[in-house]
C-alpha cells in the first residue's frame, strides 16, 4: 500500500503521543468495526449450537432433505453482488456524486430486498411442510442462526432507507458520510456471515 | 469530507488514496468471491472428490473466501498504520474460535460419556 511510506515517515517526525486524537471518521470506523467483531461472535454463538445440535432432528426430515441448493445458490448470488453494488455505492459517497449514489444504493436495496423474499419463501414453506423450528433442536437452531442473520439483512434495508433519506435531506454531510461507511461495513460484514450460512448450514447438510 | 493524518491510522473499509484504485480493489474482490462461490457449490454436488474430504475442502473455500471479503470489501490488513483494526480482528477470531471448538468439544465429549438410553432403562429396574 502506498500509505505506509508516508505514514512512517510522518510517524518518525510527530510522535503518536503528540498528534492529538484521531480525527472523528477513523474514531467511528474503529468503534463500528469493534460492534460488528461482536456481532460476528453473536453469530459464532449460534453456529456453534447449529454444529452440536445439527444431529438431533427428533427422527424428523434432515437438512439434506429440506434444502434445495439451487435455491441458495440464487440467494447467495443476490447477497454477493448487493456487498459490491454496496462498495461501489461506498465509492459514490466519497466522490460525492449523488446520482451513482442513489443507483447503486437503490440497486443494493433491491438485491437485499430480493434475498430476504427468497429467505422468507423457503422459510414459509418449510413450516407449512410442518418444519418448524419447533418440531426438532435440528430445526430450532437452523431457524435461529438464518433468521437471525435475515433479521440483520432486515435491519439493514431500513438503515439504508434512512440513508437515502438523510442524502436527499441534509446531503453529504462529514456526519452523513460516516454514517454511510458505517452501513457498508456492516453490509459486508453481513455477507461474510453468509459465507459461513451457506457452507455450514446449506452445502454441509448430511 | 475531513482529512486525517495517515500515522493514526485509518478506520477499515475507507481507503483514503483515491477512488480508482479502490473501484479495481471491489471488483477484483467480487472476482475472487465469485470464483469461491462457485467452487463452493460445486464441491458440493460433484461426485468427482472423494466424499469425507469434502467438508474439509468446503472449508477452505470458506475460509478463502471470508479472506477476500476482509481484505478487499472490508479494505482490513496488517499495515502498520491498521494496527488497531488488525488486533481487534485477531481478537474477535480468536473469541469465535474458542466458542466454535470450545462447544463441540464439551458436547462431544459429554455425548460420548453419556450413558445410553438401553443402560438408563436397565438400571430403573
Amino acid at each position: 500500500m502506498s500509505a505506509t511510506g508516508e505514514s512512517l515517515e510522518l510517524g518518525s517526525a510527530v510522535p503518536l503521543s503528540q498528534q492529538g486524537p484521531a480525527p472523528t471518521r477513523v474514531v467511528a470506523g474503529f468503534g463500528f468495526w469493534l460492534f460488528l467483531l461482536s456481532d460476528i461472535i453473536l453469530f459464532a454463538v449460534l453456529f456453534a449450537g447449529y454444529a452440536v445440535l445439527s444431529g438431533a432432528t427428533a427422527e424428523g426430515p434432515t437438512g439434506a432433505e429440506l434444502f434445495d441448493k439451487r435455491h441458495v445458490f440464487l440467494e447467495t448470488a443476490c447477497l454477493l453482488a448487493s456487498s459490491a453494488t454496496c462498495g461501489f455505492g461506498t465509492l459514490a459517497v466519497l466522490r460525492t456524486d449523488s446520482r451513482a449514489m442513489f443507483f447503486w444504493m437503490f440497486t443494493t436495496f433491491v438485491l437485499g430486498a430480493l434475498f430476504l423474499s427468497m429467505e422468507a419463501k423457503e422459510f414459509a414453506s418449510m413450516v407449512a411442510a410442518g418444519a418448524g423450528p419447533s418440531h426438532s433442536a435440528f430445526l430450532s437452531a437452523f431457524f435461529a442462526l438464518v433468521g437471525t442473520h435475515g433479521l440483520h439483512v432486515s435491519l439493514g434495508l431500513v438503515w439504508l432507507v434512512i440513508m437515502l433519506l438523510q442524502v436527499a435531506t441534509l446531503g453529504f454531510q462529514p456526519m452523513v458520510a460516516r454514517r454511510f461507511f458505517c452501513f457498508g461495513l456492516f453490509w459486508h460484514a453481513l455477507d461474510i456471515v453468509w459465507i459461513g450460512v451457506f457452507t455450514i448450514v446449506y452445502l454441509g447438510a448430511h | 469530507m475531513q482529512s486525517q493524518s495517515p500515522a493514526q491510522g485509518h478506520a477499515p473499509g475507507i481507503n483514503p488514496h483515491g477512488a480508482d484504485h479502490h473501484a479495481r480493489s471491489y471488483l477484483v474482490g467480487l472476482g475472487y468471491a465469485i470464483v469461491l462461490t462457485l467452487a463452493s457449490f460445486w464441491a458440493a454436488s460433484t461426485p468427482l472428490v472423494y466424499g469425507p474430504a469434502v467438508p474439509v475442502l468446503l472449508g477452505v473455500l470458506a475460509i478463502a473466501q471470508m479472506g477476500v471479503h476482509l481484505a478487499f470489501f472490508l479494505h482490513i490488513s496488517s499495515a502498520p498504520d491498521q494496527t488497531n483494526n488488525f488486533l481487534a480482528l485477531i481478537f474477535g477470531l480468536f473469541v469465535t474460535g474458542l466458542v466454535v471448538f470450545g462447544s463441540l468439544a464439551i458436547m462431544s465429549h459429554l455425548n460420548h460419556a453419556m450413558v445410553s438410553m438401553d443402560q438408563l432403562m436397565k438400571m430403573q429396574r
